[in-house]
């Protein structure tokens, strides 16, 4: 099996992945506490489904870097929601839902009608789980996912004490001087951005399941927001690591080993927490 | 200038108005006491003042070049949802978060304030636990911790003391009002109306009938005198 692998390991695609896959599930961890704990939950869930209506248009005009357009697509509908969620909660709640749901619908219209590959449903299958984009990804694609992921993760951490004020009480922020609004629509972007690129690594319906389970499953074990945020990023590196070099191993797709693997985790730290009465110290 | 001026300040939810105009003005350095009944919008006018929230009518001048991140503040009630893993340090430190403007990380100064609060509110034990895990009365300590780390100019309490054992809560007007000595304005909402009298140097009353000057003015007046008696009959039960 070493042989094996170690073999795999000599294709310089599978270095790619393996070096992408962990940089995007490190990246997509970091905000998910915010992500859980906000409303921001549905926002992102809203914007997987936008990133594939754009992915599918990208496909269609036949753009070679198809991130190009489906990124700033995605990053303006992230501000667009925001700005909505603020006004009214309810109608917020209720634009999320129709512009996911409308996006997931044209997007395999789109594909549909227009698309020239002999393989559609392969094509639509791969885009929504992802399942062998993450190595076939080209020269160029890595590196514009490892310089975003390195700029997300810069960014996390040098807005982490501003990302944590406007989290935990947003108010107390706004009336002590933080412009907590430009630092929720910056929070919105860097959730954008995740998203994009963790649609290579998993498609588009499984990128929620990236982002979400690692901070829940550290948020059984711990209980201060900066144990959480290591202890998912450190599980969600694992998982992805793990998850890839299985898919490759025993030629299963790749995004949804990961998530089975982030699964796995999740249940091991229920039951850990569980056992030792859910703080660790 | 006076620090705050407010001018026919009118307040409510939708259309429906529940405090009509609304004047008065708070000077450096004093201590102002908002008092009223449940509902009366006291609550809502701190909020109002912090820009949290539109007035109906009306407007709130700032003056004495007073910026946001200058004020500290106490809300009555914290939302935070069940699970929100988030330690005692975390919380009060993230009362300096106005000091930094664009700097990403606290400074050895931040820090130690923070510890100082901390150690001043009797939490420094607690300053590795879950937030969420506390009682009410030290999750109010550690709010207020936080408040004090955001003051430089002005600090607004929604009644600081709901939920203290008489004995802290004892504690806390003195310290409030040691704050106030060294020249930091207060603005506190509270139902105890006797130490209201006793630390304020300024009362506002609002609800049917509007009141708002000097703390001997109030003792005086007709609202004063009446809430005074109905509260101590109440004490005395
Ligand atoms: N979000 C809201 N939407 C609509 N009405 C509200 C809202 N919050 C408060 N109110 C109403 O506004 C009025 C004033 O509320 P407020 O919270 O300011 O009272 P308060 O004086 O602080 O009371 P308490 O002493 O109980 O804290 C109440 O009648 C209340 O029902
Ligand atoms: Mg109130």
């Amino acid at each position: 099996m070493m042989d094996k692998l170690g073999m795999y390991l000599s294709y310089p695609f599978v270095r790619y992945a393996l070096i992408v896959g962990v940089l995007i599930a490190l990246c997509s961890s970091l905000l998910g506490v915010t992500l859980v704990l906000k409303r921001f939950s549905f926002i992102g869930d809203g914007l997987s489904h936008v990133a594939f209506g754009a992915m599918a248009i990208a496909s269609v005009v036949g753009l070679t870097n198809e991130m190009l357009l489906v990124l700033p697509i995605t990053v303006i509908s992230a501000i667009l929601l925001l700005r909505t969620g603020q006004n009214a909660k309810i109608k917020g709640d209720a634009a999320i839902a129709m512009i996911s749901v409308g996006a997931l619908a044209f997007g395999y219209l789109i594909m549909n009608i227009f698309s020239t590959s002999s393989n559609l449903s392969g094509d639509v299958c791969s885009t929504l789980f992802g399942s062998t984009s993450i190595l076939t990804l080209t020269r160029r694609e890595v590196w514009l996912c490892a310089v975003l992921s390195i700029v997300v993760a810069v960014i996390f951490v040098l807005f982490y004490n501003k990302i944590f004020a406007v989290t935990f009480d947003e108010n107390f922020s706004k009336a002590t001087g933080t412009n907590a609004d430009s630092y929720n629509l910056l929070i919105a972007i860097v959730i954008a951005v995740i998203i994009v690129l963790a649609m290579n690594l998993v498609g588009s319906l499984l990128i929620s399941a990236l982002v979400i389970f690692p901070a829940l499953s550290a948020m059984r074990l711990f209980r201060s927001f900066r144990q959480v945020t290591i202890c998912s990023a450190v599980l969600s590196v694992i998982c992805a690591f793990t998850g890839i070099i299985i898919s490759i191993l025993a030629g299963t797709p790749v995004g949804s080993t990961i998530v089975a693997a982030q699964v796995a985790a999740f249940a091991i730290c229920y039951v850990a927490g569980r056992l030792t009465g859910g703080v660790l110290k | 200038m006076a620090l705050l001026t407010i001018q026919n300040l009118s307040l409510g939810y939708d259309s429906h108005t529940f405090l009509e105009n609304l004047n008065f003005s708070v000077n450096a350095g004093e201590y102002l006491c908002i008092v009223g009944e449940n509902g009366s919008g006291k609550t809502t006018l701190m909020k109002t003042l912090l820009q949290l929230q539109e007035p109906i009518s009306g407007r709130i001048l700032v003056g004495d070049g007073l910026k946001s991140n200058e004020i500290g503040y106490l809300p009555q009630q914290t939302v935070v949802q069940k699970d929100f893993p988030a330690s005692v340090r975390e919380i009060v430190l993230s009362g300096c978060q106005g000091r930094c403007g664009l700097r990403p990380f606290y400074n050895r100064e931040e820090k130690q304030l923070a510890e100082d609060n901390m150690e001043r509110m009797g939490i420094a034990s607690l300053s590795g636990r879950c937030y969420r895990e506390l009682s009410g009365g030290q999750q109010q300590r550690v709010l207020l911790a936080r408040a004090l780390c955001a003051t430089r100019k002005v600090l607004l309490l929604d009644e600081p003391v709901s939920g203290l054992d008489p004995k802290v809560t004892a504690e806390m007007y003195d310290l409030i009002s040691k704050l106030n000595q060294e020249g930091i304005t207060i603005i506190m909402i509270s139902h105890d109306i006797s130490a209201a009298i006793r630390y304020a140097s300024h009362v506002l009353h609002i609800g049917t009938n509007i009141f708002y000057g000097a703390r001997d003015e109030y003792v005086k007046s007709d609202v004063g005198s009446f809430f005074l008696r109905e509260q101590e009959g109440g004490d005395s039960k």
